[in-house]
């Protein structure tokens, strides 16, 4: 009975998203006030529906329901409540109702807190809303139901993927699609302003906060995707470049790409093209990356079950979205006129930098992920293309762009000067020459790379820190000044600091986890040591033990250094029996420098030992760190105070604690 | 002009289509792996570093061989290798080896010369030439190859001392009945 709800919440749905991609449309196109405010009630209805049906669909789950195929296929009435929970979205049908879920949420946040835009603006934006909805909702219905009855019901489920069945995993999906689904807001707005034909800086200013917290919220779900991999997978590295993680990097650097284009538009009123066409492709994007992970076209160690069925269906998807989307690019786009006007050296440039870097990268991923593709479809080799082939053409390409960083923000709009804004960062390229004279006197062996690397992050950091100071006229005015203007600094110029303050963390970690990491495979009898980078571990053996649906052999290693104990490591490895399946769990102590990572494998059967893995990864939770200190500068830049500027005192009142809650 | 700029997107988002439209009939899964009842696929690798014969597709005739892909930075393999050892000294079975993806060209030696080398004769497979002939899906995996040189068994993950005596060795000797 309930499973049928759900279904049936799920159709309605369809039928009130048909309402919602016209009605409100028409109304825009003929003036007709009526029409036009069809688009608030139906949104947020759309929102009950969904929300009910994904409730209905976790109740299935949490009560272990086996009448319902999704259940028995991704649960086991011994998983843990929260990977009952986390399973609802841990397979394919599931996922799609989290997505549609979110797309939902968006939806009537739009209309919840769009009081501010102008109705043909918002009938737009919420039309469009309306008709990708109308695709997933049919895409469910039709190839993928998660109410799907079995009968006779299953005594047990088959449990869920063991990989996925870790806290890291469980909050990853959901923080990508809202990344993902959050882009359709800034896709729909710009087709909306297609349509118009205006773009200008109030349609940049409504843009902006929404991509903002997409964005915020990918950078979480790409960073938690890397973290997983880090402890789970066990192999010490944190990004492979696999299929699956590039889906999810294309749009980031897209939507990266977009954050600062969109602040061209709103100050200088250019650009304006550029920030359209960023908009259809963080969104084209994240409907890309769909589409690779669920149709087949691709092999990953990611990917959920696919289907050529379900290929098709998202392939017309793409079609008519992205084509559709670009068609009406190419008939509209020539018509936006741009007043602006500026020289390469200015921060426009900077951030038209910033574009070309991001989109060009965005190219070469996109161009490295769907080779094989390329390739296979032509009748070549089957191959695959691996790290070497990103590391050698992405890394390269953001050097530079690292470098304008620093500058970036300290030119002035519309024309400046190379030289002065150098004179201004003088510090910035001191500080830079002693950390890389220092890290070459110190660390002489590690690959050149990792050097530029940490010396990138060093200039990022103090011409970040130097830019500030300048803003707020430290040592140049009285402290206290100094101090209530650091106070009075706008939330985005906070929110610009700080995320690009992330970043040279973030760098660093990765130069340092890239160049420096040290490794060591063996068997180990217990009571023998190994030592890796300095750091002494002593294996205390192993023993085997019961976890609620797996088995695990845990083993336990103490670290010391110079005689001094600094950390008990037990690294486990566990073995699903429904599925088959083991999964390791890496021990992981982070210290400032590094982290101990250790991995324990498989008994040698012969003599006793265990093959041991041990590793030191440099900097490593820099990245992590990184990445937080990135994400708060944008949820700190949601909140600034001009995006509530034009709203009614009272939602003006509540935008930032919505902001908060859904960060 | 400026309109062909406005136009390019689509056109190259087009032919991207294409090609997934393309893709979707295809399988990448569909690797060569289903090789069970055929004949070895013809290969010739070089010797890995310090040694002087290679291994090629002409050396599995005329015998019951095993052909081991295995690497230096292959855990499992690790795990098997004493059971490898233990058949060569027991003289039961040759097993080929297929040194596969070593970025560092010593460390394949290296890691024989502390442990042993089980194997007739070791092909360097840097580029997975023979491994994805093979549809070798990850290390180590165990081809059986019998006499005429056709693989009749695919085993997946470590050879270890039960299901050597369960199922593998009884395997090898019912090929040399054949």
């Amino acid at each position: 009975m309930i499973a049928e709800a759900g279904h049936f919440a799920l159709t309605l749905a369809l039928f009130v998203a048909i309402v919602q991609a016209t009605l409100p449309m028409f109304g825009a196109h003929r003036g007709n006030g009526l029409w036009m405010a069809m688009d608030r009630p139906s949104a947020i209805s759309q929102f009950l529906l969904i929300a009910f049906s994904f409730g209905c669909l976790t109740y299935s789950h949490v009560v272990s329901d086996f009448t319902v195929l999704n259940v028995v296929q991704n649960s086991h009435s011994l998983k843990p409540m929260l990977y009952k929970v986390a399973g609802v979205w841990g397979n394919h049908e599931g996922s799609l109702l989290l997505w549609v879920l979110i797309l939902a949420t968006f939806g009537s946040a739009v209309a919840f807190f769009g009081g501010n835009l102008p109705p043909t603006l918002r009938a737009r934006v919420l039309g469009v809303q309306a008709m990708i909805s109308i695709g997933f909702y049919l895409f469910m219905l039709l190839t993928s139901n998660p109410f799907e009855r079995i009968f006779p019901a299953a005594i047990d489920g088959q449990d869920m993927n063991p990989l996925l069945q870790d806290p890291g995993l469980a909050f990853h999906p959901p923080f990508l699609y809202l990344g993902y689904v959050g882009f359709s807001m800034a896709f729909s707005f710009a087709i909306a302003a297609l349509i118009e034909g205006r773009v200008d800086a109030a349609w940049a200013r409504w843009v902006r906060p929404w991509t903002l917290a997409a964005w915020s919220f990918l950078t979480v779900g790409v960073a938690l995707g890397s973290w997983w991999a880090y402890y789970e997978l066990g192999w010490g590295g944190w990004w492979f470049w696999d299929p699956v993680e590039n889906a999810s990097f294309m749009p980031w650097l897209a939507g990266t790409a977009l954050l600062h284009s969109a602040i061209v538009v709103e100050k200088r009123d250019t650009m304006k093209t550029w920030t359209i066409f960023l908009a259809i492709l963080a969104f084209s994007m994240s409907l890309l990356g769909t589409f690779l992970v669920r149709s087949g076209v691709l092999t990953s160690v990611h990917a959920f079950a696919t289907d050529p069925e379900r290929g098709v269906f998202i392939l017309i998807l793409l079609m008519i979205v992205i084509g559709g989307s670009l068609a009406l690019f190419a008939v509209r786009g020539p018509a936006l006129r741009s007043t602006g006007v500026f020289k390469p050296i200015s921060r426009e440039g900077g951030l038209l930098l910033n574009n070309l870097v991001m989109s060009t990268g965005c190219a070469v991923v996109l161009l490295g992920t769907l080779y094989p593709l390329f390739l296979d479809a032509i009748g070549g080799a089957k191959v695959s293309v691996g790290p070497p082939f990103f590391n050698s053409v992405f890394i390269p390409l953001t050097i530079p762009m690292f470098m304008a960083m620093g500058f970036g923000p300290v030119l002035s709009w519309k024309r400046s000067d190379l030289v002065q804004a150098s004179l201004r960062l003088k510090v910035a390229f001191i500080g830079t020459g002693v950390a890389i004279a220092a890290a070459w006197a110190f660390i002489s062996d590690g690959p050149f790379l990792a050097i530029i690397g940490l010396a990138l992050a060093v200039w990022l950091i103090i011409s970040t820190l130097v830019e500030l100071a300048e803003r707020i006229k430290l040592f140049r005015a009285p402290l206290g000044d100094s101090l209530s203007r650091l106070v009075r600094q706008p939330r985005s110029s906070w929110g610009m600091t700080l995320a690009h303050l992330g970043m040279g963390v973030a760098i660093a970690g990765m130069a340092g986890a890239g160049g420096w990491k040290v490794e060591s495979i063996q068997v180990m009898k217990p009571g023998e040591k190994v030592t890796v980078a300095g750091y002494e571990y002593t294996f205390k053996g192993a023993r085997e033990g019961q976890g609620p649906n797996y088995t695990i052999i845990e083993g336990t290693f103490t670290v010391t250094r110079d005689g001094a104990e600094i950390a008990t490591l037990k690294a486990e490895k566990r073995e699903y029996p429904v599925r088959q399946m083991p999964t390791t769990e890496a021990a992981i102590y982070s210290l400032f420098l590094g982290d101990l990572y250790a991995v324990i494998g498989d008994a040698d059967g012969v003599e006793g030992g265990y093959v041991t893995r041990l590793y030191f990864n440099p900097l490593v939770a820099w990245m992590w760190f990184g990445t937080l200190i990135m994400v708060l500068g944008g949820v700190i830049s949601i909140s600034d105070r001009r995006y509530r500027i034009g709203a009614p005192a009272k939602r003006a009142a509540k935008k930032p604690t919505a902001a908060a809650a859904k960060a | 002009m400026k309109r062909l700029m406005y136009l390019l997107p689509l056109g190259i988002f087009l032919v991207l289509a294409g090609y997934f439209a393309v893709g979707l009939t295809l399988n990448p899964r569909d690797m060569p792996s289903v090789l069970i009842d055929q004949e070895v696929p013809p290969f010739d690798l070089k010797p890995i570093r310090g040694y002087e014969k290679g291994f090629s597709s002409e050396d599995l005739k005329g015998q019951v061989t095993l052909v081991n892909v295995f690497g230096s930075w292959c855990i499992s393999c690790l795990a098997e290798h004493p059971m490898l050892m233990e058949i060569k000294r027991r003289e039961l079975v040759p097993i080929y080896g297929i040194d596969w993806r070593e970025r560092d060209p010593e460390a394949g030696p290296r890691w024989l010369a502390k442990r042993g080398d089980p194997y007739t004769l070791i092909g360097d497979d840097p580029e997975s030439k023979a491994a994805i002939a093979f549809g070798v899906t990850g290390a180590p995996e165990t081809f059986f190859v019998d006499k005429r040189g056709f693989i009749r068994y695919k085993h997946v993950g470590p050879v270890t001392p039960e299901n050597w005596e369960s199922t593998l060795w009884p395997l090898v000797q019912e090929l040399r009945k054949q």
